[in-house]
């Protein structure tokens, strides 16, 4: 199957399996592994990448789906000498450990906050977060940087 | 995954076509369901039809008191549209924010899964589903676990939703999950009052019982008294089916409350 798709502003025409998904394609064929697979069953968030400017899980888009679409992934909003607002608000906050899940929170946030009519509150930022988990369990400190970057996005 | 054919059709003959050549086709829609069935092996479709490419599948429009809704409509876009306050409600309260901006209406309603919120809607708001073939009633829809109406090939195309006086949806979640272990849509339209429950039968379903009580007394007090029978309600580890229809009760209180 024959898709084209355009990642981080950069268009590739790609002839995968037809039962290929979006996050095969992103770190098997592109190379991009920081947009991780967590659980593998549609649960833990650490796949989310912005399709279309809406935040979806990879590992549950086929690659079929994303035929023409633009993705967005984690190697595209900030560099390591200008982050994104949303990755310096988690580094101020401390608002990872081991940085697995990462690549999705940071993905599901900025998604939120462009999407948010107004001010995100903590329950607001904790509902939006619904679809993405932590195994360290540093939930608090990564709600801090939501909050935080709101206000610098 | 085992392997598949992926197919996306662009008009509804061809996807109805696509169906009934397949050795055994599914209709992809958002996928929420499908692609974790599929990366389980749960299915093993020969012929995946992504129902995406379809003209005209996907939006909200407002006609006198007729809500329609296209069927590729993501749940997001429910839940952000004040058409029916209720029903948006219902749609914001589904899976997380990833799930809703991919799942569709007319996706959730063909699977017929048990613990899906929006049946409840469908069955207690006055609703048809227009399809490739042609209008069913909302309340005949639902007709077994994972069984719908819905004939050999045929396709969701939207649906059809008559404005309530009054509704409330209230739901009890799987905390892991987000399904429904029982939910509860009261609605009224004029005399008339609607309890669509899902969740705690083998289908969504009308309480016919609790109908008729809050018919002649519109309260939560008017539940007390009703018995909900739990005879073929669903029972696994998170819930007894005596409890399901405890649920039942309660969330219904809690919906005609809200109400008021």
């Amino acid at each position: 199957m024959d898709i084209k798709v355009t990642v981080n502003g950069t268009t590739h025409h790609l002839d995968v399996p037809d039962n290929t998904l979006l996050v095969d394609v992103l770190r098997e064929r592109l190379g991009l592994t920081g947009t991780h697979v967590g659980c593998d069953t549609s649960q833990c968030g650490a796949c989310v990448v912005h399709m279309d400017g809406t935040a979806v899980k990879s590992c549950t888009v086929l690659a079929g789906q994303a035929d023409g679409a633009g993705v967005t992934t984690i190697e595209g909003i900030g560099r390591p000498d200008d982050l994104h607002p949303m990755q310096a608000a988690f580094r101020e906050n401390h608002a990872l450990q081991c940085g697995f899940c990462t690549p999705g929170m940071i993905m599901s946030a900025i998604d939120m906050v462009q999407k948010s009519e107004g001010r995100l509150d903590e329950a607001a930022v904790r509902d939006g977060l619904e679809g993405n988990l932590c195994r360290c369990t540093g939930y608090h400190n990564i709600v801090k940087a939501v909050l935080s970057a709101q206000d610098s996005m | 995954m085992y392997q598949f054919n992926y197919h996306k059709p662009s008009t509804l003959t061809e996807a109805t076509s696509r169906m009934v050549e397949a050795e055994e086709g599914a209709y992809l829609s958002g996928g929420m369901t499908l692609i974790p069935t599929l990366k389980q092996r749960l299915a093993a479709p020969s012929d995946v039809i992504d129902l995406s490419g379809l003209p005209g599948m996907s939006g909200i429009s407002i006609d006198g008191d007729i809500v329609s809704i296209g069927a590729m409509t993501r749940h997001a876009e429910v839940a952000a549209s004040d058409a029916i306050p209720a029903l948006a409600e219902l749609a914001g309260g589904i899976g997380d924010a990833h799930v809703r901006n991919r799942g569709t209406l007319g996706g959730s309603i063909a699977n017929s899964d048990p613990a899906a919120d929006y049946p409840a809607a469908i069955v207690a708001l006055d609703s048809t589903v227009r399809t490739s073939i042609g209008p069913i009633a909302g309340g005949d829809f639902f007709t077994g676990l994972f069984e719908t109406a819905l004939r050999e090939g045929e396709i969701v195309t939207s649906v059809d939703f008559r404005i309530p006086d009054a509704a409330a949806y209230e739901k009890f979640p799987n905390p892991a999950s987000r399904y429904a272990v029982v939910g509860v849509m009261v609605a009224r339209c004029g005399d008339a009052v609607c309890v669509g429950v899902t969740g705690a039968g083998p289908h969504a379903f009308r309480a016919t019982a609790l109908e008729e009580a809050l018919a002649a007394d519109f309260s939560p007090g008017a539940v007390d008294g009703v018995a909900v029978d739990s005879s073929d309600f669903n029972a696994d580890i998170h819930a007894s089916a005596e409890y399901r229809a405890h649920l039942v009760g309660v969330l219904t209180k809690r919906a005609v409350a809200r109400i008021g």
